[in-house]
Formats: C-alpha cells, sequence, structure tokens
C-alpha cells in the first residue's frame, strides 16, 4: 500500500519535471497554472481541511503578499527573495489579527466566514485607495528580460516560473504531509472533528487555531509573491476579488478537503475543465454569452452530488493506496 | 489530604440557584459518585470541575492547588481527564487517532503518543478495533472511547458523566468491572455522576447525594440507600437495588 503510493508519486514527479521537455508555451502556461492552484489550495486546505476554518478571504493573503512584494521591488528595487520575507510577516500579521478577534471572541462556522470575506473586501477597498501602490489603475512590475534565468530578482523564461512553482507545490505536499502526521495535525484534526471534546483533552484550541491561520496565511502569501512576479500586475479588483477567494477554494473541494492530494487533484481538474470547456465550446463554435459557466457549474454540481467528499478519498480506494 | 476539595462551591444562571455552598472532598485513590433527581445539580458540579464555567463563590482545589476558573484545557493539563455524557468522538478518525490525540498531553511524538493510547485501549479492550473509524462503533464502544482518550492523558482524577446511561445490564456491569480494575490496577481516583444506581452501588466507595443543589447526604453506600432524607426525596421508599 505504501509502497504503491510511494511510486506512483515518483512517477508523478518524475513526469512533471520532465513535462516542459514535451510541452508548449500554452500547455506550459496551464501547467504552471494548474502547480498554482494546487499550491494556494494546498495551503487553504491547512485552515479548513486541518483545522476546520473556513475561509472565504484567502484572495487576502494572496494580495497582500502580492502587493507587498511587488510594491518594494516597483519602489525600491527590493528583489523579490528579500521582500517574501516581509510578504509573509504582513500575511501572517493579518491572519492573526483576524483569527484573534474570531476566536477571542468565540465567533466560529459561517460567521468566521463572514469575517474573512469582510477583510478582504475592506482591504481592496483599502487598496483602491493607496496612491502608493497604483490605486484602482493598479501597479506594474517593468519586465528587462524574458531569456535567462534571472533568479536573484525572479525575472526570466516561464520555464523558470514552471519549475519555481512545480517545487513549491511539491515543497508545500511535503510540509503539510509532515504536518498532518505530526502532534499539530492532530490536534487541528480534533479541534475539526469536536472543539469542546479537543479541549476536554488539555488542547488550547485558540492557540491551535492561531497556529494553523498563521501557517495558512504565510504560505499563501508566498503564492501571492509568485502571483505578482508571474503576472507583473496587481489590481485590487484583480487580486483582492472573492471569486479569486472561491477560485482557491474549489480545488480542494472538488479533490476533498482534508486530504493530502485532493488540492492537486482538484487542481488539476478544475483547470483543465475549465481550459477543456473553452476550446470544447470554440472548435463547436457555440459563441453563447454564459455558457461556459453553465458548463463548469454543472460539472461542479456532478462532483458535488455523487463524490461528497471529493475525488480524491474515491480515487485513491480505485488505486489501492489507502 | 484530599485530591480534590470543593469548599462551598455556588452556582446561580440569571437568579436560578442551581448549587448552593456545596463542600465534599475526593480522597486520592478512591470511587466516588455523585447522585441526586434530576436538576439537583450534578452536571453543574461536574461543569464547575471540568472548567466549563467558573463557580460563582466558593473554591476547588486539585492537588494542592486551586483550579476554580482555568479552562478545560488547563483543567486537563492539571490532571483531570474527563468523558460526556453525549459521546462526542471525533468521527472522521480511526479510534487509534482518537486516543492518540488524548496521548499528546505528556508525549511528544507521534509514535510516543501512539504507544500510549495503544496500552490504553487493550486496557479498555478495544484494541481489535484501533484502525476502525470512530464512525462506525457501536454505543458502548464509543462511551468506552470516551474513556480512553481521557485515560490517554494520565489523568489522576477521571471525571465520568454518566458514563452508563443507556447501557444494558451486561453492558454496564462490562463497563463497571473496567473501572475497578483501573482504579485497582492503577490507583485512578474516579468521581462519577450517574443515574444508574446498579452501577453506583457496585462501584463507588463514596457518595454524595445532591438534592436543590445543596449536598444532603455523604456516606458509603449501604448508608446512603438507607438515609431518610434520601430515601425521600430521590430513591422513594420501596428502591430495589
Amino acid at each position: 500500500m505504501r509502497h504503491r503510493a510511494a511510486i506512483l508519486l515518483a512517477l508523478l514527479a518524475a513526469f512533471l519535471i520532465a513535462f516542459p521537455a514535451f510541452a508548449g508555451p500554452y500547455v506550459l502556461s496551464v501547467a504552471t497554472l494548474i502547480l498554482y492552484f494546487a499550491y494556494v489550495g494546498q495551503a487553504w486546505n491547512v485552515m479548513m481541511g486541518f483545522a476546520g476554518q473556513l475561509s472565504l478571504g484567502h484572495a487576502l493573503y494572496v494580495g497582500i503578499g502580492g502587493y507587498t512584494a511587488g510594491a518594494l521591488f516597483f519602489h525600491f528595487g527590493l528583489g523579490p527573495w528579500a521582500g517574501l520575507w516581509i510578504a509573509m510577516a504582513m500575511c501572517v500579521l493579518f491572519g492573526l489579527v483576524i483569527g484573534f478577534l474570531a476566536f477571542r471572541f468565540g465567533i466560529s462556522g459561517v460567521y468566521f466566514a463572514l469575517l474573512t470575506i469582510a477583510f478582504a473586501e475592506f482591504t481592496r477597498i483599502g487598496f483602491d485607495h493607496l496612491d502608493w501602490t497604483g490605486g484602482p489603475g493598479g501597479m506594474f512590475l517593468k519586465v528587462a528580460q524574458r531569456d535567462t534565468w534571472d533568479l536573484a530578482n525572479f525575472r526570466g523564461p516561464p520555464l523558470m516560473y514552471y519549475y519555481t512553482i512545480l517545487f513549491l507545490a511539491a515543497a508545500a505536499l511535503g510540509l503539510c504531509w509532515l504536518l498532518l502526521k505530526s502532534k499539530a495535525g492532530y490536534y487541528w484534526q480534533a479541534i475539526r472533528e469536536n472543539e469542546e471534546a479537543a479541549q476536554a483533552l488539555g488542547i488550547n484550541t485558540f492557540r491551535w487555531k492561531m497556529l494553523a491561520v498563521a501557517i495558512s496565511a504565510a504560505m499563501t502569501s508566498i503564492a501571492g509573491v509568485f502571483f505578482a512576479f508571474y503576472y507583473n500586475n496587481l489590481f485590487p479588483e484583480q487580486v483582492f476579488n472573492i471569486s479569486r477567494s472561491i477560485e482557491i477554494i474549489l480545488g480542494p473541494i472538488i479533490g476533498g478537503i482534508g486530504t493530502l492530494f485532493g488540492p492537486i487533484l482538484g487542481a488539476v481538474v478544475l483547470t483543465l475543465l475549465s481550459d477543456g470547456i473553452t476550446e470544447a465550446l470554440a472548435a463547436l463554435g457555440w459563441e453563447i454569452p454564459g455558457i461556459k459557466q453553465v458548463f463548469y457549474g454543472v460539472v461542479l454540481l456532478a462532483v458535488i452530488m455523487f463524490l461528497p467528499h471529493g475525488i480524491w478519498p474515491t480515487l485513491a480506494r480505485r488505486l489501492g493506496i489507502r | 489530604m484530599a485530591l480534590l476539595e470543593a469548599k462551598g462551591i455556588g452556582k446561580s444562571f440569571r437568579g436560578l440557584r442551581a448549587v448552593h455552598d456545596a463542600s465534599f472532598e475526593i480522597a486520592e485513590g478512591t470511587i466516588n459518585a455523585l447522585i441526586g433527581p434530576n436538576g439537583a445539580g450534578k452536571t453543574t458540579i461536574f461543569n464547575m470541575i471540568a472548567g466549563v464555567f467558573a463557580p460563582d463563590s466558593g473554591s476547588i482545589v486539585f492537588d494542592g492547588k486551586p483550579i476554580h476558573g482555568l479552562r478545560p484545557d488547563e483543567i486537563c493539563k492539571a490532571g483531570i481527564g474527563r468523558t460526556f455524557q453525549i459521546v462526542k468522538p471525533f468521527a472522521g478518525l480511526t479510534v487509534l487517532e482518537n486516543v492518540t490525540v488524548g496521548g499528546f498531553l505528556r508525549e511528544r511524538t507521534t509514535a510516543g503518543a501512539q504507544r500510549v493510547a495503544m496500552k490504553v485501549l487493550e486496557r479498555l479492550n478495544l484494541g481489535a478495533k484501533a484502525h476502525l473509524p470512530a464512525s462506525s462503533l457501536t454505543l458502548p464502544d464509543r462511551k468506552r472511547l470516551e474513556v480512553a482518550r481521557a485515560l490517554a492523558t494520565r489523568p489522576k482524577l477521571l471525571l465520568l458523566d454518566e458514563v452508563m446511561a443507556g447501557l444494558r445490564p451486561t453492558e454496564c456491569d462490562q463497563i463497571v468491572e473496567v473501572f475497578r480494575d483501573l482504579n485497582r490496577a492503577e490507583g485512578t481516583t474516579i468521581l462519577l455522576i450517574e443515574h444508574v444506581m446498579r452501577a453506583v452501588m457496585a462501584l463507588a466507595q463514596h457518595v454524595g447525594v445532591l438534592h436543590h443543589g445543596e449536598v444532603i447526604a455523604r456516606g458509603a453506600p449501604q448508608e446512603i440507600v438507607r438515609h431518610p432524607a434520601v430515601l425521600e426525596c430521590y430513591l422513594g421508599e420501596d428502591t430495589e437495588l
């Protein structure tokens, strides 16, 4: 069982490392997007999947992370490797403030989710009025060149971004695996399943929930920095929008909340589905406004109806690794 | 010296006096029961000890340290384990994982916590079911799981909240045997809040009777069942035991 999982994982890793050799620019950009969603999905999953705290405002951390590192680069020429730490600190700070307000005053469940939306929205409006980052007109990062790997300034060809996000997604998977089988993983799952019973077993639930938020926010901030330097432009409307937060959580939900491979599988399925529907509709020549969203919605509905725990738990059983 | 000593504890809910000036002590290594009719204040006393809420007045001293007003997790760290009357298993986890959560209180590593958990499960005859999902257990097994989880935190005092409720007489006798064995072999002090007199009589060495929030009688089970005030308010004149 274990061996089988290890072999499959090694095959997947080999495939992903070799992937750019036989992928064109378009396919590579789709793969980069998939890995990006796998990564942020994994980060969100720490909070919701492990500790049971529903965040519907994770775009906040992508945005704060991206804007912080982006603005430091834009204004002071500070490279993303230094900016990353400041971005991370900012996101952890935001996360801890939200967590403190919620957990200290007993806000949980959907009310906690509302609080996370509110913070993302406040921040969006705040950035709309922040001239330092370009306000609603956005912030654009200079692209000096796209030919050579300039890792120090994180400037280079699409291949560099692909391997970076591949490394991040793999690291996130490894980190989550470690977390899940450590004391933190056990304590988070206990809190998720029944907070009162968890507390009765000596768990300081406030502290462990705060830790889950901090780790999730820190991981997501890195995605934000990646986002800023990959797309090179940031608009408050675009990064903080609630639809961005929903996009982040769909992967893990479809793939399987609380599982290690759910976020990865969900990212693959959703991105391929979205792009596949676009391609298919274009090939068919159907140009009805909104039809893509209708198809997308129907497929999501079907997955949630027939596989309420996500695709991964069922697939894992079929593969015989569970 | 008493392991747990409650002195004049009281609690009111919106003016309704649930517990008034209750005092009792629990000696180390003994099995104690708190009985009384519905609404007598048993659960309120239980919750004050377990840290669910603090008493309005009085003090609770455990192991030489005051514990009234501490949070439930601090109470557990101090050495008091509890079960819930309405069982609260971590349904998405396996039996072993459930108990391992408790094991982490005094063990740093996952392997250590699992070792503690496995030992407790075997003591409670749940070893064979260690890898089943907790949601698949029957009610008697879920009650055992509650106890196992609490025991994995290695408590000096085990609080049992109506752990026999809903069990058939034979199941009840089995779990009584488990507690007696636990008390004998490891010296765990037990306080049970119980409606099932059969279990109380079989298990407890000391019994306290609550009525309208006050302790009206204390003593050995045989004395309690003959105590006039207890007969009048709770057991009734011709209770068969």
